[in-house]
């Protein structure tokens, strides 16, 4: 085992920067007698902890407030019927009761529908018709959770049901039900095409290939599934009209703009407030109706009202993950030399188009999908489409569909490796942009910023044996044995991202940071993203810790509330480190830069003749002279006459507009065996090696990937949401919906590489999606490397016992 | 209907609908909001409980069927201003993220720890494999699991660096 030097700040990193971390061997050796106290990068356990393993954390759902009403949401049994009548008096009588609201008191309040995230609308509760099975048809107010639930049992719909739309490849027959007739003018159920790269250049790259090879790509439609569900306590006070929204948001700034917009409430009167939440996982960044149903129920009853879904409610109705049906094409020499790569993509994007992107970007960063390679041309194309089911597309960890454009170039490599006969990883080694070629522009729209493919994954294949894993297989397979080696070599794009082009809903992504030392010392940094779990009032603090030399105990990280942080985008996309890190180190240098001033003042010199040190200033050649950030702070508050251009108090802001993502990367292997009688596919290792540049806390990081990871084993082997011809969602509970227990996962593995990112103030790179990302495609490899010697050459996820069976008999089925 | 039992040690008293789960009683009529609710099909365990020192999912569960038992929750596990060895496991071995499940994990370890002393990694798999993490990967809760029964009886908070100190990797043997 091998475990080095974090690289420090800026530092040029080479040969010595690789790692390996697995089971406990990374555990806790203290430097004995080290009374310093400690600074910086490194492994720090959480803040966050304490509270949390005493059962002290605050959820939405622990926040009671005098008078609190709970409301519950009636939901549409079928996928696809307009509604003739809907009759509430009986459940308006039941004890208890306080109103029930349906889309009829919501249209004079233009509340009926409201905008989503993609500039289409989306109902609230439905008033014409409905168009998934658990779309909101109406909503109770009671005075417990018990009360609201049984009311909803007396509320009577009548439904005239119509033919639903469930298949996208459907989506635009002539004959297909038309689902959004609420759209003026509008015909058929296409919503939008979108390409990429250069489609003549592609031509003629196909025209001369010497191997083309054809394959569709599924990624079926799945869904993050936090365990803490979606909800909210709404408290709106009719005299000062001030409403206070404990949400689960995961964008609680963006959440209150959007909905200052549609309530007509002025922003400055909305104070948001994401408490803890327990998991976001993307799907906790778009606005549900039930958030805003339960403010309208504050409005209506004059009480707070607290909403809380159960698990089925959110499986079925909250932001879905995926739904990409990926035709794709690669063009190669003979001798595996990579010249082009097609992808035409059909996206189901359900009855709404809500997916939360970037306004610019309707396929998300799809512009991914070429991958690590070089091309010499590429082209990409995506239709989506409206079909009867929950709205989402962009959620668990996807970083903006990189997970579909990752999942299908690595699909497409192996494919194509197959083809040739050639080892996948001799293939890729063969095709990686190379490290002098960055920052590189990927013929997608794209600039990578920086990589060092070679490096990381010969360190990869060192770590997890690759040619030892390979005789093994091949002695199995003399037996009979079925077993197999996935890899997943990807590149992330994560950080959005530079105002210029990009924004949601016209706020552009950009992220705020205020730093504010108070007089004795200590710190509190206010921060415009949100944690659901990924560590940041620890991280934050390190990265304050690492600028200016105040310990991380002493900084207090405030995210979530919207009164007391400075505006930004919130966390999703990986982008709280490229985006909202890059500020708090902007914001602490700006900090730093006020204190040489003072401390100059203090030492009767000039700035410029000041050195810093880790938490001092000194002057040059005498290092005995010197004041610290704790007595430069209480100078600051104090009665010393200030420089000239210098207020007092010692305190800064800052807005960081990203110039470029930042493009982490990592080489993953998975090793399968598959039991030939059953079709079981149990993972005995999975070793993930990322780069993400800078590492702020190894801890975190480590815990991040392992996360991901078991998100990519459910994917590939068990995760799916189907839909049967009536439109009816099988996988709307975990009796059905099923996530890997420790039970399916190994110990993890993991590694790591450090290629800083050369735009990012600390070199520091996203890296909580990449797991996600990244490793389906190396589950899903090693199942089909295992069935190679069966004739397989393709099979779609999840590859469960049965599917595999299927793959095994020579008819792998497509999922629907 | 009226109940009595013992929660954290001390003795409470309700009057209940008898169709009341129990997760809802601990944590509406008493305040414990350390026990979650994750699903409604009792798959995921955030509302794991100690009920006379067994670990039951307390969604399936009626608060009338705990009278007169002894129920444990999260917010009992410190004792006297000490962290149970279970909990400072959690913090030393990265074993919570969100925090959501954290709770229920760490009052099916303790029953575990106290039923087997000293279990192998399959039994600390097997033993939470009821319960559903979203964040960690289950690794980490295997090793707060086996760090935990390493320090039992010790003094929790002496085995390795408290919260708020800082090693890089370097520091590492």
């Amino acid at each position: 085992m091998t475990i080095i030097d974090e690289p420090k700040t800026g530092e040029k990193v080479d040969a010595a920067d690789l790692g390996y971390e697995h089971g406990r061997g990374h555990a806790h050796n203290h430097a004995a007698g080290d009374t310093d106290r400690p600074v910086g990068f490194g492994r720090l356990q959480r803040k966050e902890d304490p509270r949390f393993v005493r059962g002290q954390g605050n959820y939405t759902d622990d926040v009671v407030l005098p008078g609190m009403l709970h409301g519950a949401i009636l939901r549409s049994p079928v996928a696809h019927a307009r509604i003739v009548s809907i009759d509430v008096s009986e459940a308006l009588a039941r004890p208890g009761v306080r109103a029930v609201l349906t889309g009829k008191d919501l249209e004079p309040l233009k509340l009926a529908w409201i905008p989503t995230l993609s500039y289409d609308v989306q109902a609230v509760l439905a008033t014409d018709k409905v168009r998934f099975q658990g779309q909101e048809v109406a909503f109770v107010i009671a005075d417990d959770r018990y009360a609201a639930r049984d009311a909803l049992e007396s509320i009577d719909v009548e439904y005239d049901i119509l033919p639903p739309l469930v298949d996208a490849r459907h989506a635009l027959d002539a004959d297909a039900p038309l689902i959004r007739d609420d759209l003026e003018g509008r015909t058929d159920n296409h919503i939008q095409d979108w390409e990429c790269g250069d489609k003549a250049a592609t031509d003629a790259v196909f025209a001369k290939a010497e191997v083309v090879v054809t394959q569709e790509v599924v990624y079926p439609r799945v869904h993050p599934a936090p365990m803490e569900t979606c909800g909210a306590v709404a408290d709106f006070n009719p005299v000062s009209g001030d409403l206070t929204l404990y949400e689960t948001s995961q964008a609680p700034h963006a959440h209150r703009t959007v909905i200052a917009m549609v309530s007509g409430i002025p922003e400055h009167k909305i104070h948001l407030i994401s408490p803890d939440i327990g998991g976001g996982f993307g799907n906790k960044v778009g606005i549900y109706p039930g958030y805003v149903l339960a403010i309208v129920g504050s409005i209506v009853t004059g009480h707070p009202v607290k909403w809380m879904e159960d698990r089925s409610e959110n499986l079925m109705s909250t932001s879905f993950a995926r739904d990409y049906i990926m035709q794709g094409e690669i063009a190669a020499t003979r001798d595996g030399k990579l010249l082009g790569l097609r992808a035409d993509v059909l996206a189901d994007h359900g009855a709404f188009n809500g997916v939360a992107q970037p306004t610019k970007f309707p396929a998300g960063f799809f512009n991914l999908f070429p991958g690590s390679y070089t091309w010499e041309a590429v082209h990409g194309k995506v239709t989506s489409v409206y079909t009867n089911k929950a709205p989402g597309g962009v959620a668990y960890a996807c970083s903006f569909r990189v997970t579909e454009a990752v999942y299908f170039v690595e699909r497409m490599i192996d494919r194509l490796a197959i083809e040739l006969d050639m080892d996948p990883a001799e293939l890729r080694l063969k095709n990686f942009i190379p490290a002098s070629a960055f920052p590189y522009d990927n013929k997608a729209g794209f600039e990578y910023d920086s990589g060092e493919y070679e490096k990381t994954m010969r360190h990869a294949m060192k770590l997890i044996g690759y040619d030892e894993l390979r005789r093994e297989q091949q002695e199995k397979r003399t037996r009979g044995e079925l077993m197999g080696i996935g890899i997943s070599f990807f590149t992330e794009g994560v950080g959005a991202g530079p105002r210029k082009h990009m924004d949601i809903l016209g706020l552009g992504m950009a992220d705020g940071a205020e730093l504010r030392i108070h007089p004795t010392g200590k710190a509190v940094v206010r921060i415009s993203v949100q944690t659901q779990g990924q560590a940041h009032e620890t991280t934050f603090a390190q990265i304050v810790a690492e600028e200016i030399g105040i310990p991380p105990e002493d900084i207090e990280v405030v995210h979530g509330d919207t009164d007391r942080t400075p505006f930004g985008l919130g966390t999703y996309g990986s982008r709280s480190t490229p985006v909202s890190g890059a500020a708090v180190a902007l914001v602490t240098r700006k900090v730093r830069d006020k204190a040489r001033l003072i401390a100059a003042a203090m030492l009767e010199t000039r700035p410029e003749d000041l050195e810093w040190e880790k938490g001092r200033w000194f002057v040059k050649g005498d290092p005995s002279a010197g004041k610290t950030i704790q007595e430069i702070a209480l100078a600051a508050h104090g009665t010393m006459q200030l420089p000239d251009g210098v207020d007092g108090n010692l305190d800064a802001e800052v807005t960081y507009d990203p110039p470029n993502l930042t493009y982490p990367y990592g080489a993953y292997f998975c090793v399968t065996d598959i039991d030939k009688d059953t079709g079981k596919v149990t993972v005995r290792r999975f070793l993930a090696v990322d780069d993400c540049g800078t590492r702020i806390n190894p801890m975190v990081i480590e815990g991040q990937v392992h996360g991901g990871l078991t998100d990519g084993i459910g994917m590939a082997l068990m995760e799916i949401i189907e839909f049967d011809s009536d439109g009816n969602n099988l996988g709307g509970s975990f009796m059905d919906y099923l996530i890997p227990t420790a039970m399916e996962v190994p110990d993890w593995e993991t590694g790591f590489t450090v290629t800083p990112s050369p735009h990012h103030p600390i070199g520091a790179k996203g890296i909580g999606e990449s797991a996600t990302v990244g490793s389906p495609a190396a589950i899903v490899n090693s199942v089909i490397d295992a069935l190679r010697p069966l004739g397989v050459t393709a099979m779609d996820m999840p590859c469960t016992p049965a599917r595999v069976w299927d793959a095994m008999q020579g008819h792998a089925k497509a999922p629907i | 209907m009226h109940v009595t039992m013992t929660v954290n040690g001390s003795e409470v008293e309700r009057d209940i609908e008898p169709r009341v789960l129990l997760v809802h009683f601990l944590r509406e009529d008493l305040g414990l909001t350390g026990t979650h609710w994750g699903c409604d099909t009792s798959n995921c365990g955030t509302c794991v409980v100690q009920l006379d020192g067994e670990p039951v999912k307390s969604c399936t569960v009626l608060a009338a069927m705990a009278d007169g038992h002894t129920v444990k929750t999260v917010e009992g596990l410190e004792q006297g201003g000490q962290l149970d060895p279970i909990q400072q496991g959690f913090m030393e071995e990265h074993g919570l993220q969100c925090g959501f499940c954290t709770p229920g994990m760490m009052l099916t370890a303790r029953a575990l720890l106290d039923r087997s002393p000293n279990p192998s990694e399959g039994e600390i798999r097997e033993a939470i494999s009821g319960q559903i993490c979203r964040c960690t990967g289950y690794a980490t809760i295997v090793r707060a699991v086996q760090w935990a029964a390493e320090h039992e009886g010790a003094d929790a908070a002496g085995g390795g660096p408290t919260n708020g100190q800082l090693e890089t990797e370097g520091a590492h043997a």
